[in-house]
């Protein structure tokens, strides 16, 4: 218990330290420490599993101790980049890379303190075991990162910030009563909203209430999981955030709120209603993912690009939950193929904006020759995010695929492949001509932070491809199971 | 009981035919009070010291220290009224109308034991989330929004009261803490808005959009 504990506190103690410090050395020194703290933390917490007694608040499950673990490496890569980022961005006010406008930068301090604050707020969201304790840590994490989007204090990164904030407080207020009607959905006293206790009664659940609640939660975490038709804000604030903010946002944040789903699609499959739950996951994901496939194709910003893809990811994991099985399975290891390639996507994006000061995509030609590193790693990041052999991104889309092809629903599979298909088209098309083919600007060095961080979840996506380690595949399967997913 | 959810009804219905933001700030502090007093009234045989903290820092946050952020910030803008709003104030009342039907019908369907919870404020609160919904996406002024938020926030904890849910004391108080913060950091984003785009015109952010700009004001996007 303590040791989760320290997870939130951590964070949280070097945040407000952060704010107060003036010396950006003892700061940015403060920032490693705390990431890589918690990163240790974390795998110990993941690896000792802990009896969590019936009704605690705080505790670990294979699912959570899965996306903790993701979150933290995450964190950490960021960490190292962010912490050159911030380094070079100058103080004085500078013109505007897009519109050429004056603009001045926040404090170094509210941004450190602001990320640290945001991985606060996943950690708890992550490892809260109460659905009114997860709503609180989730709404947190909005206004943890709000600061964050609007790091550049430009006119495009204020209104990016502003929808950001309205859209997703509004979606989440739907969220909260959602958690009242599971309230109402409990006959049995206590009237309790951990999750141990909830399971355990769930056959006493009332479906009527249950069902209203599942929606209302649905539509709640599915604005800020970014599921379409109310992921419009996503790629405002995930194009508009600086590089690494991007990463976390995309890689990390997303998860927590579709943990948000996940855990009420427990509740649901404890109480016999999977295939409610199951359906409406299955419709909302295929509509993200073509949604998606669809922005994707005639993109000219290769950010934004970047953010609808984490839309259509978030379908496959949505349709991946919805559909069960082995889909579950499939879901939860795109998770994490997910989440360390779009940082490594959103991290070399960050390099190219930093090089050629443009997120239009037919401005940037030849990026290879200019940026060798992140020319290359931007190609490898295109093919791992588009499923291709032998990233791991290719297991889990085909396992999903696989559980289409088990349960017969043609329709499912043939609207999965095309909008892959699709999406792999628009993004080829894109990323191509961005590395390829000769540029006027001169090859340049890069420091080390901002290639490291990308350079090894590059590894680990390719690593997942090839070899699964035992702890994951174990936890991977004991979260499945949660779900009722098959014991293998 | 009864007379708040009334004075809450009728709150809504003075915001809706309103165009003036100063009188909206007033009415949504008053639900504040209003709301900030449920709790007590509710369960008034067993007040505990969690009740009387809760209520008071509702009380205060929503009701002295947000509508003063509110205020600070419409004297910054020089702005006094809401202009044109996407449906008139006449119309907007006549839709209040319908959705307080809405309310009412929601109420009806839930099928509420007597006794489980007071239909009338069930009512109310519902009432308050359609109101705040509709004018998110019916105003044009970004301060104007933020107030809704707090009117849908309102109603959704107007809900949670009336269903007498006992949620544990630091929920409760981490759930007005996110509200308090959200609304906080809306009113700091509102200076800037300010300043950067010389107005608060929401439907005027749409520099960001892969829509074209024509088809998609961004209000829109909210329904």
């Amino acid at each position: 218990m303590m040791l989760l504990l320290s997870i939130i506190l951590v964070p949280v103690a070097v945040a407000v330290a952060s704010y107060l410090i003036r010396s950006h050395r003892l700061r940015r020194t403060l920032w490693l420490a705390a990431a890589m703290g918690h990163l240790i933390l974390s795998v110990l917490a993941a690896a000792v599993p802990e009896a969590s007694p019936l009704g605690t608040w705080i505790g670990l499950d294979a699912l959570s101790a899965i996306f903790l673990v993701l979150t933290s490496t995450l964190f950490l890569g960021a960490t190292v980049y962010g912490i050159g980022y911030v380094a070079r961005e100058p103080v004085a006010p500078q013109p505007d890379a897009e519109d050429g406008s004056l603009i001045r930068n926040e404090p170094e301090s509210i941004f450190t303190g602001s990320i640290l604050f945001l991985l606060a707020t996943m950690s708890l969201a992550i490892i809260s075991r109460n659905l009114a304790l997860q709503w609180v840590a989730i709404e947190a994490t909005t206004l943890a990162s709000a600061p964050l989007i609007y790091y550049h204090r430009s006119r495009r990164s204020l209104e990016a910030a502003w929808k950001y904030l309205i859209l997703c407080s509004v979606g989440i207020a739907m969220a909260l009563l959602g958690i009242f009607f599971i309230l109402m959905a409990v006959t049995s006293e206590p009237r309790d909203l951990t999750l141990a206790v909830l399971l355990q009664h769930a056959g006493a659940l009332n479906h009527k209430w249950l069902s209203t609640a599942f929606i209302f939660m649905l539509v709640g975490y599915g604005t800020k999981m970014g599921l379409a038709p109310l992921h419009s804000w996503l790629p405002d604030a995930h194009s508009e955030a600086p590089s690494p903010v991007s990463a976390l946002l995309s890689g990390a944040l997303l998860n927590c709120a579709f943990l948000g789903i996940l855990r009420m699609q427990q509740v649901c499959a404890a109480a016999g209603m999977a295939k409610f739950g199951g359906d409406l996951l299955v419709l909302f994901g295929l509509l993200s993912m073509g949604m998606a496939g669809v922005f994707i194709l005639r993109q000219a910003d290769y950010k934004r690009m970047l953010a609808y893809s984490s839309v259509e990811h978030m379908g496959i994991l949505a349709l991946g939950v919805g559909l069960g099985g082995i889909g579950l399975f499939g879901a939860f290891l795109h998770a994490v193929n997910h989440s360390v390639v779009k940082a490594m996507l959103f991290l070399t994006a960050g390099n190219l904006l930093a090089r050629f000061h443009t997120k239009d995509t037919a401005k940037i030609r030849g990026a290879c020759s200019v940026l060798p590193i992140s020319g290359v790693l931007w190609i490898a990041g295109f093919l791992a995010i588009t499923g291709s052999p032998p990233f791991g991104t290719f297991i889990s889309e085909f396992t999903i695929l696989r559980a289409t092809l088990e349960q017969g629903r043609w329709i499912v599979t043939a609207l999965y492949s095309l909008f892959l298909v699709l999406v792999f088209v628009g993004m080829s098309a894109i990323v191509l001509k961005m590395a390829l083919g000769k540029s006027d600007e001169s090859r340049t060095r890069e420091p080390w932070t901002t290639v490291l961080p990308p350079l090894v979840f590059a590894v680990i996506a390719l690593l997942l491809g090839v070899y699964l380690p035992a702890p994951l595949l174990d936890k991977l399967h004991t979260a499945a199971q949660l779900f009722g997913g098959p014991a293998q | 009981m009864h007379i708040i959810s009334v004075l809450l009804i009728l709150s809504c219905m003075l915001l809706l035919g309103s165009s003036r933001l100063h009188v909206a700030i007033r009415v949504v502090a008053a639900q504040g009070v209003l709301l900030g007093i449920l709790p007590v009234i509710r369960s008034v045989d067993h007040l505990t010291a969690g009740i009387w903290i809760l209520s008071v820092s509702t009380i205060v946050s929503k009701s002295v220290v947000l509508p003063w952020l509110m205020r600070i910030c419409l004297r910054n803008a020089e702005i006094r009224r809401e202009i044109e709003p996407f449906i008139g104030f006449g119309s907007s009342l006549i839709y209040g109308t319908g959705l307080l039907a809405l309310a009412v019908w929601v109420t009806v369907r839930m099928h509420l034991a007597p006794g489980e919870a007071p239909a009338v404020l069930m009512t109310s609160s519902f009432f308050l989330v359609f109101v705040g919904l509709f004018i998110l996406v019916t105003r044009r002024k970004a301060i104007t929004q933020s107030l809704a938020y707090l009117v849908l926030e309102n109603g959704v904890y107007g809900v949670g009261v009336s269903m007498s849910l006992d949620f544990p004391f630091i929920v409760e108080l981490g759930i007005l803490l996110d509200v308090f913060v959200g609304v906080f950091l809306m009113g700091n984003l509102l200076f800037h808005l300010d300043s950067e785009f010389e107005h608060m015109d929401v439907d005027k952010l749409t520099e960001l959009s892969d829509v074209s700009e024509s088809a998609a004001p961004a209000g829109k996007e909210i329904a």
